[in-house]
């Protein structure tokens, strides 16, 4: 099956509330990011846990997120950190490249206890 | 038992390679490495097991066997898949482009599993966790390290890295990226730490005596050679 996204494709996680074995962690959902990777189609984890034949096949991507875009400074980190995960295609939306950047923030601070 | 799949869905259960507890009633002469059962979850382990044996499903040796298999698995192999890419440039090669044939070079398998290898530069520190569950390496690591399959370490893993490296004496300039890599689906990942300054002309097998697990995590750097953490 052909991939719909390609390596610096900025994308979206879709902010589905999907119950079952889901491989997309909540706090992505709703991120913007860029993918690095394409990992390749894989049975679909969702239907496979389930006893399903995991058909059709999703692809898998490897997704950059910036710890900004995710946390939006509410974290440990620094400015040029970042969380790389994998995400199956049919959770992700294409974003156009003429998208604003986001105004910038802060980078992260260590939070109140 | 035998998976084209080894994730842990959501509970570390995956298939074969999972924790198992002692067997409860522990035969003549053999101590129990664990305590009695008190878990519901424990029980419900047993009685699993035992009806899986009682029907036929399974034996008894088969789980002992696959006990033994999973024991043999060990960060040493780890390190000497980093030692050799430390000290052989085209297997370096190999092994980043392709990480399943590189260790399988080695005689390591992860069937239906992807390696992916990620090489700590100065300019990037990879760090792994796996937030969803415990996804790891097993094949070449090894059980993973029970902080690794803690809420805490997955949840603060990803919001503040920098305070987890710290925790493990590990803390790097902020200059340099730190990538924390989340093991969400089909993928495995090896940190290949950088080769610790002042090891010029140290064998591969000398070499690997200062790869850690941590390092292969990316929780801490290689140790320094003397031994000491870097």
């Amino acid at each position: 099956m052909s991939a719909r996204f390609k390596s610096g494709d900025r994308v979206l996680v879709r902010n589905d509330d999907r119950q079952g074995h889901v491989r997309t962690p909540s706090y992505l959902k709703g991120r913007r990011g860029t993918v690095l990777k394409d990992f390749g189609a894989w049975p679909n984890p969702e239907s496979l846990a389930y006893g399903g034949d995991g058909l059709p096949p999703k692809v898998n991507y490897w997704v950059r997120f910036d710890m900004d875009e995710v946390w939006r400074g509410d974290g440990d980190y620094a400015h040029r950190d970042s969380v790389v995960a994998e995400i199956y295609e049919h959770w992700l939306e294409p974003l156009g490249p003429s998208e604003p950047p986001r105004a910038k923030r802060r980078p992260g601070r260590r939070r109140a206890a | 038992m035998t998976g084209e799949h080894d994730h842990d869905h959501g509970h570390d259960h995956a298939h074969g390679d999972h924790d198992h507890p002692a067997p409860a009633h522990g035969h003549a002469g053999i101590q129990p490495d664990s305590k009695e059962p008190s878990e519901d979850w424990e029980f419900l382990e047993i009685a699993l097991r035992e009806l899986l044996i009682e029907k036929g499903v399974i034996t008894a040796r088969e789980i002992e066997d696959k006990l033994e298999e999973w024991d043999g698995k060990c960060p040493e192999n780890g390190a000497r898949i980093v030692a050799r890419a430390w000290t052989d440039a085209e297997f370096r090669k190999r092994l980043l482009a392709d990480g399943n044939a590189a260790v399988a070079e080695m005689g390591f398998e992860l069937p239906g599993l992807k390696l992916v290898v990620l090489e700590n530069t100065p300019e990037v520190h990879h760090m792994v966790v796996c937030t969803l569950c415990s996804c790891y390496p097993r094949a070449i690591l090894g059980l993973p390290p029970l902080w690794y399959k803690s809420k805490e370490y997955r949840s603060r893993a990803v919001r503040e890295p920098r305070a987890v490296l710290a925790e493990f004496g590990t803390r790097l300039p902020k200059s340099r990226e730190v990538r924390v890599v989340d093991s969400t689906a089909d993928c495995r990942f090896l940190v290949l730490p950088e080769r610790p300054k002042g090891t010029e002309g140290w064998s591969a097998d000398r070499l690997a005596t200062l790869v850690t697990r941590d390092s292969m995590i990316g929780t801490a750097l290689a140790l320094s050679p003397d031994g000491t953490r870097a």
